[in-house]
């Protein structure tokens, strides 16, 4: 395969992991959006066994295995059982309507393009056009966080910027070592066990998940 | 054979022992206060012994600790100035661990008693340790525990919200005080190591390097500031009128006796050790806020009834009479004249010994006033010279000492500071020839002053009959108390009836740091004679002065007892007025009244009196109310609105906090952008 295919099939993923972040920055129901997100880990998976083809770097493709199992399986489960548990069905409210949201994040997209613009003349690497991509991701990711009202969401938004990161590494360096990025896999995990705890605590003391509710821990002054 | 710097170290090891004391036999109160008391006398006095070889040596002494951060262990450096502070901290820990033994199991049951014993301890420990820290993170580790421990003694007892509140404002002056003392080290190991690498932190790298005018000046100024926060220099002194009173009586001791001087000789050990080299400014700079320091100090305290508040007002007047003396000593050095340098800082660390001594014994003995009355205000006692004799004879010694009137320690050291005063005429700068001789007349009215508190302070607790209006039975002070005031009225008799000796065994600091010796005695009765100067200049001779003393009052005591019926005793006229009752005695209020008159500028002063209630017509008032409130008004002029400046920006600062997460997220998105978009 030569390398000019490989670098259009990593764009192409690029893309598809850009157009879930915005997909899950417009969807107000919260099945869709761990589904949503759970296929953006499978797209950063692939994109990450790809870099590892083109690189020759072979432990990417565990890193790659990794992400698979734990962004595309683990998590999603996690949270879906989560959701169940809850009894979450109804639609997700937001704070800013989702069209004024979209055009923050298209913005968003722009300074990223903007912002890494002097490193894709100064990079030789295949994926460096990607650099950009990965920053958008991590500040859509934040966006969500900021927009939404409810705590689930908002840990699916902590997840999507993780994410983000993860693919800039991967595309600005062909990854990190592989020591980190066990590490920071078992980070998310725990990250993640800590969040649902955190949740069952929150919806019994509130009974309800909105983090609007947890105005009222704030000091009267 | 052991040397001295170790001796000090075992010795503030064994500090440690009674805290031990407290984990093992911790239930047995009474047990665990007379051991663990006598532990800390004895390892005190061991660090007298250690203090004296160390000046008699007239070497330095260095040690390593391995202790520390990485690559930056603790240096131990036990000098001869060292070696005279660790004599006055210790020869008082000494003092007070012995009174402690009666004063603290006097202490009501349920007081904290465990908790007291540790923090004593660790404090004065640390009191040692900063004495012979030898660079500057040693130094400030042991004089943050020092100030941690005291905060912990003067919280003793935190029920009342008062006492909290004193405490706390005692350790916002501690921490203001040390972040000053840290950014100055700060200041002087850059300077010395170029601002390139740590090794600096030494105070011997600080010695050897050339420090440059203005970062010296910068480096003094900050230390200078931070020390007068310790140590109570006016108008740094709010924390001590709050402070002292709430603390035990026997940590009143240590800390007006001897934790104010540890600032002084952080103050000596940055100026004359480690700079050297200083303009005439910084030493006028000293002497004028010692003078203020001075005069403001006994002023406030003339107008005081709180017992213990007015002890803490004395201690901001000697604390400026120390600095004149070594402000006095800063300004002869720069200019080159060494032989008087040398008498003015001998007479500011003769003054530094002596203020621990009477201050300690005047706080012991306030200490056993407390416990027999259980009153503060002074014009709720009286009379109590029957009930406590030996009390109130150790507390007349303190009072004279502290009034500098011989034969006591207090008149030598301020004696030697008017002699260095008269020596002044040979400055060559005009208006040092004119603030000097401006100077020696506020010493004298100071002393003046501090001898009319005195008057009052004695004549009102132990003359006259109770003031008060519920009668205690007041009972004389337990044997170990009697024994610490004893000793301490002791050594304030031995430092003012022998003072050549003592100042000829300092005179190794002089040499040290004024460059000369002050050969202070001379000829065959060397001892008895304190020649300064020279003989045909002044001359004081304790001893003669004592003798003198002792014949007159023999011989008046024989003239008035000897013939039967020279002493009759008849009832008080009272003015024809026929129900004299004993609240109509002179009180405090009312003796310093005439001060109030004079210096009533000085304060914020609210004077009312209210006649109440009439029952038929103005002109035949029933009872008339006297209200008198004194301030300090230090407090409105510089505290009140940096408080009020503080409290403000916190609450503009809090505007920030909404308790939104999203708000939140915002501030840390909003900063993300702008920073990317800024690099």
């Amino acid at each position: 395969m030569n390398l000019q295919l490989l670098a259009q099939i990593n764009s192409f993923l690029a893309a598809l992991v850009l157009l879930t972040a915005f997909a899950m920055l417009s969807q107000r129901k919260i099945n869709s959006l761990v589904t949503l997100f759970a296929w953006q880990g499978l797209f950063l998976s692939i994109n990450t066994a790809v870099v590892g083809f083109v690189a020759a770097k072979h432990h990417l493709y565990i890193s790659s295995l990794l992400t698979l199992s734990i962004k595309v399986i683990l998590l999603p489960y996690i949270l879906h059982v989560l959701i169940v548990r809850l009894k979450i069905r109804k639609e997700m409210e937001t704070i800013m309507n989702i069209p004024t949201t979209m055009l923050i994040g298209i913005a968003l997209v722009i300074f990223s393009y903007h912002l890494t613009a002097p490193v894709r003349e100064m990079s030789t690497l295949i994926t460096r056009s990607t650099l950009a991509v990965a920053l958008a991701t991590v500040m859509i990711g934040l966006l969500m966080m900021i927009t939404r009202k409810h705590a689930v969401t908002q840990i699916i938004g902590f997840l999507a910027m993780e994410n983000g990161l993860f693919f800039a590494a991967t595309s600005a360096t062909y990854g990190m070592p592989l020591v980190v990025e066990l590490g920071v896999a078992l980070d998310v995990l725990i990250a993640a066990f800590i969040f649902g705890i955190f949740f069952f605590h929150i919806s019994t003391t509130f009974d309800s998940l909105s983090v609007e509710q947890m105005e009222s821990l704030r000091e009267d002054n | 054979m052991i040397t001295p710097i170790e001796l000090s170290i075992f010795s503030a090891i064994a500090f440690a022992i009674p805290i031990l004391f407290v984990i093992v036999i911790g239930n047995s109160r009474r047990l665990l206060i007379c051991i663990s008391f006598s532990v800390s006398a004895l390892a005190s006095l061991i660090n007298v012994a250690a203090g004296i070889m160390a000046v008699s040596n007239g070497e330095a002494q260095h040690l390593i600790l391995p202790l520390g951060l990485p690559a930056l262990p603790f240096h131990l450096r036990l000098d001869e100035l060292s070696g005279f502070f660790l004599v006055v901290v210790g020869l008082l820990s000494f003092f007070v661990s012995i009174y402690s033994i009666g004063y603290v199991s006097g202490l009501a049951t349920g007081k904290p008693v465990k908790r007291l014993i540790v923090f004593y301890n660790i404090f004065i420990a640390a009191m040692f340790m900063v004495c012979l820290a030898d660079d500057a993170l040693f130094f400030l580790v042991a004089w943050e525990v020092m100030a941690a421990a005291s905060y912990f003694l003067v919280m003793f007892e935190d029920e009342h919200s008062e006492n909290r509140r004193a405490a706390y404002l005692y350790m916002v002056m501690a921490h203001i005080g040390a972040v000053l003392i840290l950014l100055s080290f700060g200041v002087l190991a850059g300077v010395t190591t170029g601002f390139e690498s740590f090794t600096g932190y030494t105070f011997d790298a600080m010695r050897e390097a050339n420090i440059p005018p203005k970062w010296a000046a910068v480096a003094f100024l900050l230390s200078f500031c931070g020390f007068a926060a310790k140590a109570g220099v006016i108008p740094f002194h709010v924390w001590l009128p709050e402070a002292h009173p709430v603390a035990p009586s026997n940590v009143s001791a240590l800390m007006s006796g001897v934790m104010l001087k540890t600032a002084i000789y952080g103050i000596i050990r940055i100026t004359f050790d480690i700079i050297r080299v200083f303009p005439w400014w910084w030493g006028t700079m000293v002497l004028v806020l010692g003078l203020i320091s001075a005069v403001m100090g006994v002023l406030y305290a003339l107008m005081q009834h709180d017992l213990k508040k007015l002890l803490a007002y004395h201690s901001v007047e000697n604390i400026g009479i120390i600095l004149i003396g070594i402000g006095l000593s800063m300004i002869f050095t720069s200019f080159r004249l060494p032989l008087m340098a040398a008498l003015a800082l001998l007479a500011g660390l003769y003054h530094t010994i002596n203020h621990a001594m009477f201050k300690g014994l005047l706080f012991m003995g306030a200490g056993a006033v407390l416990h027999a009355t259980h009153e503060r205000n002074m014009d709720e006692m009286g009379g109590l010279i029957h009930q406590m004799p030996w009390t109130s004879a150790f507390f007349l010694v303190g009072c004279i000492s502290i009034s500098a009137l011989p034969p006591f320690n207090g008149f030598v050291s301020e004696w030697l500071t008017f002699q260095a005063f008269l020596l002044s005429p040979s400055l060559p700068i005009p208006m040092m020839k004119l603030l000097i001789p401006l100077g020696a007349a506020v010493l004298a009215l100071t002393g003046a002053l501090a001898a009319a508190c005195f008057v009052k302070v004695f004549g009102v607790i132990f003359l006259g009959n109770w003031r008060g209006h519920h009668h205690h039975a007041a009972v004389e002070a337990g044997w170990s108390m009697r024994i610490g005031m004893a000793l301490a009225s002791l050594t304030c008799l031995c430092l003012g009836v022998l003072p050549a000796i003592v100042l000829n065994w300092m005179d190794v600091i002089s040499e040290k740091l004024a460059n000369t010796k002050l050969i202070s005695s001379s000829g065959v009765y060397g001892w008895m004679w304190l020649t300064p100067v020279d003989p045909e200049r002044a001359s004081y001779s304790g001893p003669l002065v004592l003798i003198g003393i002792v014949a007159v009052c023999t011989i008046t005591y024989l003239l008035l007892h000897v013939k039967p019926g020279m002493i009759s005793r008849v009832p008080v006229w009272d003015c024809g007025f026929q129900k004299l009752t004993s609240r109509m005695q002179y009180n405090a209020v009312s003796f310093s009244m005439p001060f109030r008159r004079i210096f009533g500028y000085l304060f914020d002063i609210k004077e009312q009196i209210r006649l109440s209630p009439q029952q038929r017509h103005t002109a035949f008032p029933v009872k008339s109310n006297y209200y008198l409130r004194i301030r300090d008004r230090f407090w409105g002029w510089i505290y009140r609105p940096v408080i009020d400046r503080v409290v403000l920006l916190s609450r503009k600062a809090g505007l920030l906090q909404h308790g939104r997460i999203h708000v939140y997220l915002i501030y840390s998105f909003l900063t993300i952008i702008v920073l990317l978009a800024l690099l």
